[in-house]
């Protein structure tokens, strides 16, 4: 396996990423800039959180329209794994590779702090690793109300796109929602961040299972393929 | 050459809670009569062109692609002719 980290200027949890990939989980991971147009040699793509080009305009607006943005689009035609994590999530949602938006938080202020998720959909490509039916992730967003109008949210319902939802909803977001997939399952995004969550060292390892899912469902798919 | 001021806002279904904040604060301090604040983005975009509807097409154009997430956000411009 072999994954990208995506930075965008302004992007910082990159190494947060790289971190948890590398030194927790071994696995063979590049940070690659938002200017690479070709990410064809790997097998999952991780977008990390910050304040690309600055939050200007809107969460998410501008880097949609960064070069290495064709590329994320190829490879999710390809049905590989996409992770969009805080501001990742913000801007898979602008690129329309995940349904719905992200707005100001409805309490006023940017949060910094832990919260309780439910894990909704144990089977999917990011969540079949997690035995809890309940996990705590570090929070830190000023904009993570989800919003998602009724049809597309009854779709997404209906169609198991819902993978975690706040135990104690923080920002407002739609029916609680926390992380969603598209409809293929091969794009995920959610506003609490995983990769903070993976080192005995600062008290909380509920992350190591988003991670353990995304290596086994690739080990999964490269043995399918073999067979 | 054109001008175009474009002024983006929430759908109205959308709550705003920027525009909430600063009515709270407007009504602390005592501005009794404020009953809504809407607060949205305001851009002033010059185009270079002769042409008022390809000018009209284009902030149609790219307000929809890169200025508005049209899950949340409207807008309304107006333009005028401007010496450069």
């Amino acid at each position: 396996m072999k994954a990208a980290v995506i930075t965008f200027p302004g992007s910082n949890c990159d190494l947060d990423m790289y971190h948890a990939l590398v030194d927790e989980f071994q696995v063979d991971t590049e940070i690659i800039p938002a200017t690479v147009t070709d990410l064809s040699q790997y097998d999952a793509i991780f977008i990390p959180g910050g304040f690309s080009y600055g939050d200007y305009l809107r969460t998410g607006a501008i880097a949609r329209f960064a070069p290495v943005m064709a590329a994320i689009k190829e490879a999710d035609n390809q049905g590989k794994l996409i992770v969009g994590i805080c501001n990742g999530f913000q801007i898979l949602t602008e690129a329309g590779l995940l349904p719905g938006a992200l707005q100001t938080n409805t309490k006023p202020g940017f949060i910094c702090d832990t919260t309780g998720l439910n894990v909704v959909n144990q089977t999917s490509k990011f969540t079949n690793a997690f035995t809890k039916a309940t996990v705590k992730f570090p929070i830190a967003h000023g904009e993570g109300n989800y919003f998602v109008d009724d049809a597309t949210l009854a779709t997404m319902q209906a169609n198991h796109q819902i993978l975690f939802t706040y135990t104690d909803n923080p920002n407002g977001s739609v029916a609680d929602i926390a992380g969603v997939t598209n409809a293929n399952g091969n794009v995920f995004g959610m506003m609490p961040h995983p990769e903070r969550a993976v080192d005995e060292l600062i008290g909380n390892i509920d992350g190591r299972a988003f991670f353990a899912s995304i290596i086994a469902s690739l080990v999964n798919q490269q043995e399918a393929t073999k067979a | 050459m054109f001008l175009a001021k474009i002024y983006v806002t929430y759908k109205p279904s959308i709550l705003d809670p920027k525009g909430e904040t600063v009515k709270d604060a407007l009504q602390r301090m005592d501005f009794t009569g404020v009953e809504d604040v809407v607060m949205g983005k305001y851009f002033e975009i010059k185009i270079a062109s002769d042409d008022r509807a390809s000018v009209e097409q284009e902030v149609q154009a790219f307000s929809e692609k890169l200025l508005i997430n049209v899950n949340m956000e409207v807008f309304r411009y107006e333009i005028e002719a401007i010496t450069e």
